[in-house]
């Protein structure tokens, strides 16, 4: 089978977690024998060769083609500025933040010109490269016929999705890595959402990271629910990481390690910690990462008089985040709302016990951990003490979590996937 | 005969380098040393060679008919030793003539007036041992506290130190309609004599001198001296006061700064009735005209003219309060490491990196800051503290066992 992949970036040129997950799922494909076509905006040159990779950026756009004209007649909407990005890694949220509002006038222009540089990050110009990559999906579709399934990751590349369905005819496959819901809480973006939405209704089948993802998928964007298959992500290795980083400090720690943002959770981990702190005075609790609510962290940290006990890392990169995963004797995630969340597995490959909120999606792969709602900071507290004292939980963890770990292969995921390839297609023919 | 008295403020704290949470527990060194002594040799060519070269020159010129005051924090004298032994050389020129004053303030620069008297003695007592070393047994007779904090208690408790004088802001809501260009003395001890600054003609020089939006832009000797005659004929003192730095570093050279102090003393002595004394010579010489009630602390900074530029926001209090919990502690530990540590974390310019005052001081403390924000003062400061926690808990255990 020859699938034609839009995705937004890819390793090791990624922000997020989006190229991560594409890449596991390329590799599992590949494993399988499958033949990809892997769409990027913007090629880098150094990517594994897992796929026949095409750079947008290299693709000329045949602007006398009228079937063109009237696909752009439906993306005007996308000229909506929008300054809502996802997976903004937070150096580039801080840039982001900066932007003012776009001038949009140029975009036709540029637009329909012949060759486009993308950037294929998430800047000030992404609501025009994702019009922009449309249509060089429409352009790839026409150009090659060798493909039978058309899988396009997440909103930034629905349209494209969307555009090489109509022009080739060929079946689509939304892939749903977040939602605008996740992101943003009740206060969306519009423009984001009707994108989201439109790829969603324009797929042959659906697919989303988990089964709370497809809850989302059902109530908020109203898609039926047999149209949404759930595709749990995996671990691209599941070994144990032995560390050499030794904890310079004599008291237990307790980390939180992501986006400072709505969708985290932070202030509840914040609130969790004054509990076990008032309680148990050897532990200190480590905040990694930057977000726009980082400050109104600190502000509470300090306002609750814990300011020695808790502590701000800023951004974490590389070396430094498994540094922190190593030195870290429980892990949190209390996620407003995760479709997935990657990084409690990732503390398991350190032999370090999570506490996982039971709105994110890895709850229902993560067997061996402790799952709390994400606004009870009661239970989180009890559960972070219990980690921290009975050792006989925390042992379990460590020993059954890296078995379940071995599980989640890209290997299965990628099967799963081949199957429901073949169901779209043996229902077109 | 009406006088003017100057008073210069002499302070760098030492700065903490950036201390991540990872070096908790492993790393026991703050400070950072590159930035304290870049700093110090920067605002040593610009303001304290030449400044204190022009004050000699006076001072000679005018066969000590001119004189200042100089408080010079301990944290600074420190630096001086380490970083630049030739300005420490040119302030003991300055103190041999006879027509400098040297200021007793806390060794710090902390804020120990407001949390601890027994940790404020012993600061103030630090403070006035070093200037005994360097000044060659030069012992002073005057108080100012860090940033001129002052409260009828403050003054109590100094006065108690054996302390006659001391300087304080001459803030309008303490003041009302009275004048700043008196002596007064303590509200509870009024054997304290207490000498406030003249904020209007301080700030003049201070921080409107060199800007071009200044209504009174160019400020001029003969404009100066103007204002000076239109005081009334009673009132007998001008107090001076401002930060050293003034001179050359935050008025640039450019502005004309050093010229029209070169010109000031002569041009008073010609077309004004004044002359110049240190603090210890104003409050000998007049007489206090009544108390003045401060019950809660000011201080020279901000528009407020009160605490909230160090203490107040959760940041600064929990810093604070973390901080001092440990002063009793510390006392018990015989590590010079500790100790020096100890001190140099109660300087007030930390506290002051924490403040959140954006909208109305904020560009005077960003400028001063070497933080891109208050928070992230605030999460360098704690990452230290708790390190230094830890090296007092591992002291303790240590203790217990032997």
């Amino acid at each position: 089978m020859k699938v034609l992949m839009f995705g937004w970036e890819f390793p090791p040129h990624i922000s997020g977690g989006l190229g991560t997950a594409c890449y596991g799922l390329v590799k599992g494909l590949a494993h399988h024998n499958q033949d990809i076509i892997f769409v990027v905006p913007k090629l880098w040159g150094d990517e594994e060769p897992l796929a026949s990779f095409v750079n947008a950026s290299d693709v000329s756009i045949d602007y006398r083609e009228k079937r063109f004209k009237k696909l752009w007649k439906n993306l005007t909407y996308l000229e909506v500025s929008s300054f809502l990005v996802p997976y903004l890694g937070p150096e580039a949220f801080e840039k982001f933040t900066d932007y003012a509002i776009h001038d949009r006038s140029d975009v036709d222009e540029s637009i329909f010109s012949t060759k486009y540089e993308f950037s294929g990050k998430y800047g000030k110009n992404l609501m025009e490269e994702v019009s922009r990559y449309a249509l060089t999906g429409a352009q790839i579709a026409r150009d090659r016929s060798d493909f039978d399934i058309i899988h396009a990751h997440d909103w930034l590349s629905f349209p494209a999705g969307i555009a090489a369905k109509e022009i080739s005819g060929k079946p689509l496959v939304a892939h749903v890595h977040a939602t605008e819901y996740d992101r943003s809480g009740q206060s969306v973006n519009q423009p984001v959402y009707d994108i989201e939405r439109a790829g969603m209704e324009a797929a042959d089948h659906i697919l989303a990271v988990s089964q709370l993802t497809k809850n989302t998928i059902v109530k908020y964007y109203g898609i039926p629910e047999h149209k949404v298959s759930v595709l749990h992500n995996a671990v691209l290795d599941a070994s144990i990481i032995k560390s050499s980083y030794n904890k310079t400090v004599p008291e237990k720690i307790v980390t939180f390690l992501g986006r400072i943002t709505f969708q985290k959770g932070p202030e509840y981990f914040v609130e969790a910690a004054k509990k076990v702190i008032d309680r148990d005075p050897n532990v200190r609790f480590v905040m990694a990462g930057s977000g726009d609510l980082l400050n109104r962290m600190i502000d509470r940290v300090a306002e609750l008089r814990i300011g020695t006990k808790f502590h701000f890392t800023g951004f974490l990169k590389g070396d430094d985040v498994d540094h922190m995963y190593a030195i870290s004797d429980v892990y949190v995630m209390p996620s407003v709302s995760e479709p997935f969340g990657i990084s409690p597995l990732e503390a398991v490959r350190h032999n370090t016990p999570v506490i996982i909120s039971k709105q994110s999606g890895v709850a229902e792969v993560l067997n061996n951990a402790i799952k709390v709602d994400f606004w009870d900071i009661d239970s989180m507290a009890d559960s972070i003490f219990a980690l921290l004292h009975y050792d006989g939980i925390s042992r379990m963890f460590k020993e059954l979590g890296s078995e379940e770990l071995k599980k989640l292969k890209w290997e299965h995921v990628a099967a799963k996937l081949v199957t429901v390839y073949q169901n779209i297609l043996s229902k077109q023919s | 005969m009406r006088t003017i008295c100057f008073y210069f403020q002499v302070h760098q704290p030492y700065r903490l380098k950036p201390y991540r949470f990872f070096e908790i527990g492993d790393d026991h060194y703050y400070w950072d040393d590159f930035s304290n002594r870049s700093i110090i040799r920067k605002v040593a060519q610009k303001c304290y060679l030449p400044m204190n070269a022009l004050l000699l020159e006076l001072i000679n010129q005018h066969k000590g008919a001119f004189k200042v005051a100089f408080s010079i924090s301990g944290t600074f004298l420190n630096q001086m030793e380490e970083y630049a032994p030739d300005v420490l050389e040119s302030f003991q020129k300055l103190v041999a003539t006879g027509h400098v004053e040297l200021l007793n303030e806390t060794y710090a620069h902390s804020l120990a007036s407001l949390k601890s008297k027994e940790e404020f003695q012993r600061l103030v007592q630090k403070h006035q041992d070093k200037i005994k070393q360097l000044f060659n047994g030069y012992t002073p007779k005057t108080f100012r506290n860090t940033e001129l904090i002052y409260s009828d208690q403050i003054g109590a408790m100094v006065a108690e130190m054996g302390y006659e004088t001391i300087l304080t802001e001459g803030a309008k809501h303490i003041l009302g309609w009275k004048s700043p260009n008196y002596l007064y003395c303590n509200s509870i001890e009024p054997k304290l004599k207490v000498l406030l600054k003249n904020f209007q003609l301080s700030d003049d020089i201070a921080f409107r001198f060199g800007n071009r939006s200044w209504e009174d832009y160019p400020l001029t000797t003969e404009k100066f001296i103007k204002w000076i005659n239109a005081i009334p004929k009673e009132e007998e003192v001008i107090n001076l006061f401002m930060d050293y730095e003034t001179f050359g570093e935050h008025q640039w050279a450019e502005t004309g700064i050093f010229d029209f102090m070169k010109r000031l003393p002569e041009e008073i002595f010609k077309h004004s009735d004044f002359n110049f004394s240190t603090p210890s010579e104003v409050a000998a010489a007049l007489s206090p005209v009544g108390k003045i009630h401060v019950p809660t602390p000011i201080s020279w900074a901000d528009e407020e003219r009160d605490l909230t530029a160090w203490l107040g926001n959760d940041l600064q209090d929990e810093a604070f309060e973390r901080l001092y919990e440990l002063e009793n502690k510390v006392k018990g530990i015989d590590d010079p490491e500790i100790q020096r540590d100890w001190d140099y974390l109660q300087t007030s310019d930390h506290f002051y990196y924490m403040c959140t005052k954006f909208f109305s001081d904020g560009d005077i403390h960003a400028y001063f800051s070497p933080y891109d924000s208050p928070y992230e003062a605030f999460i360098n400061y704690m990452n230290v503290l708790s390190d230094f926690i830890l090296r007092i808990k591992e002291k303790e255990k240590v203790a217990t066992t032997l």
